[in-house]
């Protein structure tokens, strides 16, 4: 290789190629310079001191922004950067709020580790006395200031990936904090709750929200009966939290240590994961027949979900109406199993192990919740909070024998295992609707186009003489570039797979703490694995799959059972965010919230009539305690309308008044 | 009925001009400094709404707007009085007894350390550091008219004029 330069470093040569900057050189030769704020994946930020180094004839720099040249001679140890690097721990500590025994992150926290490494035995700087309240708002995440160490890492995750922005730096100097805007809660803003911020957090100011001690409730109550579901990226994810390494599969040891806790019955989402191709396999197929709406983008991530309801409504009719396979199995675990098991519906709780923050949002909606208010997935906890319940017992996992799944919620083919990487949905629902119009048995069931790491893949593929177009991404900021290609015509394809985080789960925000591209890949490797030694390889072979369709499911995918137990709807959120006058406030506890948006170059006469007819209509039929009524005002024609509740979109509802009273009657029957 | 078409129209044609500030600057998120400067000469400060609807339109977070608004001394994002004093409490005016000064607008006009706006929006009280007038300690400036020497009494007097011709007003 005739490109190949050198520099030294600590008197040793190092070759580069095209590595973007001095820190990547030096880690390649073997030395970890300590960092916060610098990820590969993510643009450079240079905010946090730490990987100084001295660069003979140039002074001291920082080696994430700093460009390899030929022949440069670095020093990444010296007395001077060594008291630079610990008078910036010392500082960060002496601002830090150090309950470390009783903190999540505690051992796998870069602070605790850094201050180690570097050997600060004391903080010679006043403490902090003034504390932030901690942000517990959101059902998937936890959000503490005093352990934030301004390294924007979350900032620029929720910005570059997801194309969000959640949370961004607000005030200055010494007041400067990372917060939501208007320091508003996380529950409140337009947060997705993939919890990537707390996967790339080196300390635990943004953690997975806690559920582990609501299982352990339900594990010590004589009265439950607790059964389990593991999702596909859980199994490669988990072991690398006790020391295994990366990618290994420990599903049966998993299953084993569950039935340790005390869990009845272990289960594989994976059952549900099958479920869910046969229900989107099939809407994608009569979609197709049928010159529905296209093309069909998938629904199991519940990150991608909130992020359409949120930013493109007008794109929810393409959103397949599947619920995701948790969902899925709540729905069915919680009508099937009480009669199997011999218990009440209200003593089975329904634990889920999930490689995601945003699951736990997703089970805590009220469309997943039965009239009781209850919630069909009880308790959603991750891979890391599964990591620590097991490591209370005091169990190490790579000793446990493997054991089986229970059955026959434990039974799935390899199609429901590769949902964990970016990809394998859109492959398993591949395996099933090739198969299907093509009317023959599917020889070849490896879709190679649609697998791997890249950020967007796309296929065309012939199916019974016609052309299938398809496309999967991952991370929210792509879904974002792809769906405004469609919009505006660029792009044009049958069947869209979105994936909120890198990689798809198997990176989700509530894997093992510090995930790199090449666990990453590995991950990935161990779930393709999983798929090809399984001697069923299409969800369409899953036998009790089909079985529970026909105890349970109305016989067949699509049968209005089916609908009613393995689908949802969607929710217009877009207007969490726009300017919003008050025009009415009811006063009852509960109320209808109406909003309707304007756009503001549309002129105002036709707006103004509006509302006075929406509010003359609510005056008449005496609903004015029970509602809010609300103008927002938006400068994008597309998303001008009125929402009722959420629940019901009317648009031009000027032309459509009679849509709009029965919506309102509605929501305000529904209160 | 009256109140919902006045306060509708209020909010789209407050909008309005709001679009024609986002019109002028080529809806370019880079000149979101000269945006929010520009909505703050009209509105007198940044509110919530404001902020919100500026971020939409130029498809940039909410959270970025509020953290650049938060990020200058400059933007406001509580609404200001109608005159804005500033008091120079920097080493020079400080020695020169520009507390007794402070102490006599925070009686007169109710106001406090966390107050600085008169509930009827006619006053907004600044504190800074330095005005860079240090000769003339301590200075007080009203409405940007510089007033160097100042003492208790003759800023009472100034405050009690605008009163007095806000009230003919």
């Amino acid at each position: 290789m005739s490109d190949v330069k050198k520099i030294v470093v600590n008197g040793r040569e190092v070759e580069f190629s095209n590595e973007r900057n001095l820190l990547e050189v030096i880690r390649k030769a073997g030395i970890e310079i300590p960092t916060f704020c610098y990820h590969s994946e993510l643009s450079i930020y240079g905010a946090c001191r730490l990987c100084l180094v001295l660069v003979e004839g140039r002074g001291i720099m920082a080696a994430c922004s700093t460009a390899p040249a030929e022949g440069m001679v670095i020093h990444t140890d010296t007395k001077e950067i060594r008291n630079m690097r610990k008078i910036s721990v010392e500082l960060l500590l002496a601002n830090h709020n150090l309950e470390c025994p009783t903190c999540i992150r505690s051992s796998s926290c870069e602070l605790q580790n850094l201050a180690r490494r570097l050997g600060v035995e004391e903080i010679r700087y006043k403490k902090r006395t003034n504390m932030e309240p901690v942000d517990k708002s959101s059902p998937s995440l936890e959000r503490d200031p005093n352990k934030c160490v301004l390294c924007g890492d979350c900032v620029r995750v929720c910005k570059e990936l997801q194309g969000i922005g959640a949370i961004d730096f607000e005030n200055r100097g010494s007041n400067a904090k990372v917060a939501p805007a208007f320091n508003a809660n996380l529950a409140d803003v337009e947060c997705v709750n993939c919890g990537q911020c707390a996967a790339v957090c080196p300390t635990g100011a943004i953690v997975p929200k806690q559920d582990g001690q609501r299982v352990w409730d339900a594990l010590y109550d004589p009265t439950k009966t607790v059964v389990v579901q593991i999702a596909p990226a859980v199994r490669v994810g988990l072991g690398e939290y006790f020391g295994l390494p990366a990618g290994e599969n420990v599903a049966g040891k998993l299953v084993a240590a569950l039935k340790l806790m005390g869990f009845k019955y272990v289960y594989d989402t994976c059952f549900a994961a099958d479920m869910t191709i046969f229900e989107e396999a099939t809407e994608f197929i009569d979609r197709v027949a049928n010159n529905g709406v296209l093309p069909l983008f998938t629904s199991c991530c519940p990150a991608w979900v909130r992020y359409a309801e949120v930013y493109f409504p007008e794109m929810l009719p393409n959103v397949s109406s599947c619920r995701s396979p948790q969902a899925m199995f709540g729905s069915v675990a919680k009508k099937v199993l009480p009669e199997q098991l011999g218990c009440k519906r209200e003593d089975l709780v329904v634990v889920s192990i999930m490689p995601c923050t945003a699951k736990k949002y997703e089970a805590a909606l009220d469309k997943f919740k039965d009239e009781n208010g209850i919630p069909e997935t009880d308790i959603v906890i991750t891979t890391g909070e599964v990591g620590r319940m097991i490591s209370s017992l005091g169990i190490k996992l790579g000793n446990l024998e493997p054991e089986a799944f229970d059955m026959p919620m434990g039974f799935s083919t390899g199609a429901g295992v590769i949902f964990g990487a970016t990809g394998g949905v859109m492959e398993a629902a591949l395996r099933y609707a090739v198969e299907k119009l093509e009317k023959k048995p599917l020889q070849n069931v490896e879709f190679r186009a649609v697998r791997g790491l890249d950020t967007l893949k796309e296929a065309t593929l012939e199916v019974a003489g016609m052309q299938v177009k398809v496309a999967v991404v991952y991370g929210l900021a792509n879904a974002k570039k792809l769906i405004n290609d469609i919009k505006s015509g660029k792009a044009d394809y049958h069947f869209v797979e979105v994936m909120a985080c890198p990689g798809g789960c198997i990176s989700g925000g509530g894997q093992t703490i510090g995930v790199t591209p090449a666990k990453r890949e590995k991950r990935m490797r161990g779930l393709y694995i999983a798929d090809k030694s399984n001697q069923l390889q299409k969800s369409q072979d899953n036998y009790l799959v089909e079985q529970c369709y026909q105890e349970h499911l109305g016989g067949a995918p699509g049968s209005h059972e089916a609908h009613h137990m393995l689908h949802t709807h969607y929710q217009n959120r877009s207007q969490l965010f726009d300017a919003k006058y008050p025009i009415m406030r009811g006063t009852d506890a509960k109320r209808a919230m109406i909003t309707a948006t304007i756009c503001t170059t549309a002129g105002s006469e036709a707006a103004k009539t509006l509302l006075n007819q929406i509010r003359e209509y609510v005056i008449e039929k005496e609903y004015t305690s029970k509602v809010d009524l609300d103008a927002a005002c938006t400068l994008n024609a597309d998303v001008a309308g009125i929402v009722v509740a959420g629940e019901f979109e009317v648009a031009d509802a000027a032309q459509n008044l009679e849509a709009l009273k029965s919506a309102i009657d509605s929501a305000v029957a529904a209160l | 009925m009256q109140e919902t078409n006045e306060k509708t129209q209020e909010m789209i044609h407050h909008l309005e001009a709001v679009n024609e500030i986002l019109e002028r600057n080529n809806n370019d998120p880079s000149r979101l400094i000269p945006i929010l400067q520009q909505i703050q000469e009209m509105d007198k400060y940044l509110s919530k709404d404001v902020i919100s609807y500026v971020a939409t339109a130029l498809d940039v977070p909410a959270s970025h707007v509020y953290g650049v608004a938060t990020f200058y001394a400059h933007f406001s994002l509580n609404p200001k009085g109608k005159h804005i004093i500033r008091l120079c409490d920097g080493t020079a005016c400080h020695v020169k007894k520009s507390h007794g000064i402070l102490n006599m607008l925070y009686k007169k006009l109710d106001l406090n350390d966390e107050v600085h706006t008169t509930k009827d929006l006619m006053f907004t009280l600044e504190l800074v550091s330095c005005l860079g007038a240090c000769g003339l300690a301590p200075v007080m400036v009203l409405d940007d008219v510089v007033y160097g020497q100042s003492t208790p009494e003759k800023a009472e007097a100034l405050i009690d004029e605008i009163i007095a011709k806000e009230k003919e007003n």
